[in-house]
């Protein structure tokens, strides 16, 4: 059990910066109108929310005009498919990959059924799509190309550049979740870029919850998905999230600032980390790709264990860390990233995420090494796969068999 | 995020009874690597084939630790013949209820109970069955067809979701679920239709006096439970009726078997609401032996 809480699941949000908090102060106090409104009252949030635009523009290098601000990554998504879609009226076909958020897949899933027809591209063991798949399946009928940048469960990176040449060799629309890449990876939309959209959101890079934007390249089509009101250039109704939206702003300008630094601080913890899991247990391997990663992503999988006992008990001992199954409808379903990968349902089980921010402190890092070794030392004591002799004479030898080979690939 | 009880979590963070038993009259172990979960259930019997001491090792999700957990604690001091009629909804009880996507755990649990209780016996179980991954219906979870039906009888099955729920099959890659739907069918189809009995006691109207109804229900008990109880050496007492509220207590072979008392009480229940009034109510007054295993009165 550690003193303080120690925070690993950045990937699913983050620490709100106290640069984007002080930021957002003035607007629980004088700073309060209707950005639409003319009057000073109005103008004055709507200044604030212009300076949140262009610090959001640097970040992403694209112009301010290009940034519509709205609720968060999954309505970026949503609005981008919807768009592209509408204008490509001719064309009936979809490319995607098999380990997108629910918020691209469950949508391009849905579209399938309304008479689109999809491709999901296949991912190797190491998480990597193969753009030779991309140009065999891509044909002038494609009208969006939709990737993630970075995957969330295993930080892998795709080869978003190599992607969008090859769908803008066939006037393909291309969009990008860029959501996990917001803050770790350099984003660059200058108009040699291929992207045509792009999704990021607030609350995963320090920000609020509840405030993301999407970026639009000037020429790309477009179709507000909610109407009624001229904010945002008519391209999204509804008052502004004045509050989310300027401290997503504010934590833009600190990336847009320190970023090499970040992910150099980021990198330094992931990777202590990883070496002292690895050094603290046995049988442990890494899912995904070393090298294309997130600078601060960690998918471990610790054999003869399961990952929600894992997780849980590292709950109780004060650390967050979410396992490689997502939690959907309350039900615990392995995780589809991983099971796309072709990893083993056996090798599946102990998957589990650790994300580390800039904010994170060696000591915590050296804590939650601790407390990991400890808890899987003391769930495969509880294992009838736990104890050595157990393994190589006892229960389920067949099971254990397949369940070694697969780990001597691996 | 699944919620678990607070019982579910004590006796996932304190497990009861972990570890081998190194002179244990009989082993049973269910599940493998492959489908995620495993259990070996170690159990110490006397002479009296009671069960002395009890332990576990398990791999799997915090329920089937607690699942396992809680089982241990119920076998303790049991009888081998009572303690194999512990089902999973007992197990589930016990823990104060697991959210229905975690049945399974408990369904693991019994299976463990049974093949230590039917090795102990010397019978046969259908596990060979479960080796040869040409017969799994769910590869992913390496689930046996004769599983699944099982799990379908057993509990009253209806749907593909819960399926998964008690058996895991489906949870996976879902392209076995054709092949659910199809199983779900032929075993639904398979049950014969149900029988409409014709009362034999017609209906105590409901301004029949207590004692016109206590009549009707000790015709019922007489007719329809005492002698299914006294083949198992138990018998079933009439103690009171007030109002709609039956009390009853068991004797004999029954009253140290906590865990039966909770099916009986809804097979009399039922028999009750049938042939006499709709809105019965049994009570169980019988004092077990061991009151940590009385089921929850109602």
């Amino acid at each position: 059990m550690t003193d303080r809480p120690i925070y690993l699941d950045n990937n699913s949000t983050t620490f709100p910066a106290p640069e984007a908090v002080e930021a957002v102060l003035p607007l629980f106090g004088d700073i309060y109108g209707n950005p639409s409104s003319s009057h000073s009252f109005g103008q004055k949030v709507r200044h604030q929310i212009e300076l949140a635009r262009e610090n959001v523009a640097k970040l992403l290098n694209c112009k301010s005009g290009e940034v519509v601000f709205n609720s968060g990554a999954t309505e970026g998504n949503n609005t981008a498919i919807y768009a592209a879609l509408d204008g490509m009226p001719d064309r009936k076909h979809i490319i995607t990959t098999g380990v997108e958020h629910a918020s691209v897949l469950e949508v391009i899933r849905y579209l399938e059924e309304a008479g689109y027809r999809i491709t999901e591209l296949n991912v190797d063991r190491m998480g990597h799509i193969d753009l030779d798949e991309l140009k065999n399946e891509i044909s002038g009928d494609t009208a969006l190309v939709s990737l993630m940048w970075a995957n969330n469960e295993t930080g892998v990176i795709n080869p978003i550049n190599a992607a969008g040449d090859i769908a803008k060799q066939f006037g393909a629309l291309f969009h990008v979740d860029a959501v996990q890449a917001a803050g770790k990876l350099k984003i660059d939309l200058t108009d040699e870029s291929a992207v045509d959209y792009l999704t990021i959101s607030g609350h995963k890079f320090h920000g609020l919850k509840g405030a993301g934007a999407l970026f639009v390249r000037e020429k790309a089509p477009y179709l507000p998905l909610l109407r009624g009101g001229h904010h945002e250039d008519g391209r999204r109704a509804g008052t502004e999230n004045a509050m989310g939206i300027v401290a997503m702003g504010a934590a833009a300008a600190l990336i847009n600032r320190e970023m090499p630094e970040h992910i150099e601080q980021m990198k330094k913890m992931r990777d202590r980390l990883q070496a002292g899991l690895l050094s603290a247990c046995d049988d442990v391997i890494i899912n995904g790709d070393q090298q294309d990663r997130l600078p601060n992503t960690l998918n471990a999988g610790f054999k003869y264990i399961d990952g929600e006992a894992l997780l849980m008990m590292m709950d109780a001992a004060n650390i967050a860390v979410s396992a490689g199954s997502a939690c959907k409808s309350g039900s615990m379903e392995p995780s589809h990233v991983l099971m796309a990968m072709n990893v083993p349902l056996s090798a599946i089980h102990g998957s589990v995420r650790f994300c580390v921010s800039r904010y994170t402190e060696p000591e915590e890092v050296d804590a939650a090494v601790e407390q990991t070794a400890a808890i899987v030392k003391r769930l495969r004591e509880m294992s009838p796969f736990g104890h050595a002799e157990q393994r190589e004479n006892g229960l389920s030898a067949e099971a254990l068999e397949k369940h070694k080979s697969y780990f001597a690939t691996a | 995020m699944l919620t678990y009880s607070d019982k579910v979590k004590e006796h996932f963070i304190n497990p009861r009874n972990v570890g081998v038993l190194a002179d244990a009259t009989v082993v049973g172990e269910v599940g493998s690597m492959a489908t995620g979960q495993a259990l070996k259930l170690y159990l110490k019997l006397d002479e009296g084939e009671v069960i002395r001491d009890a332990k576990f090792q398990v791999f799997g999700s915090p329920s089937a630790i607690a699942a396992s957990s809680a089982l241990t604690e119920m076998l303790k001091g049991k009888n081998i013949d009572e303690a194999a009629r512990i089902t999973a909804d007992n197990i589930s009880e016990f823990l104060g209820g697991l959210p229905p996507e975690k049945m399974h755990t408990c369904v693991m649990s019994m299976e463990a109970l049974e093949v230590a209780y039917a090795r102990h016996r010397g019978i046969e179980l259908e596990t060979e069955l479960d080796e040869d991954a040409e017969m799994h219906i769910c590869r992913c979870y390496s689930v046996p067809e004769h599983k699944i039906e099982r799990a379908i009888r057993d509990n009253g099955l209806t749907s593909i979701e819960e399926i998964t729920h008690f058996t895991k099959a489906g949870g996976g890659c879902t392209s076995c679920h054709v092949d659910l739907k199809m199983i779900l069918e032929r075993v639904h189809a398979d049950k014969p239709a149900e029988v409409k009995k014709t009362p034999v006691t017609p209906r105590v109207g409901a301004d029949a006096s207590t004692l016109e109804k206590m009549k009707a229900i000790q015709d019922v008990l007489d007719r329809e439970v005492r002698p299914g109880l006294a083949m198992d050496g138990g018998d079933m007492e009439l103690v009171d009726v007030q109002g709609n509220k039956v009390y009853v207590s068991l004797h004999g072979h029954c009253n140290s078997c906590a865990s039966s008392t909770t099916t009986m009480k809804f097979f009399v229940e039922d028999r009750l609401r049938e042939m006499v009034d709709p809105e019965i109510v049994v009570i169980d007054t019988t004092e077990h032996s061991d009151e940590l295993h009385a089921p929850p009165m109602r």
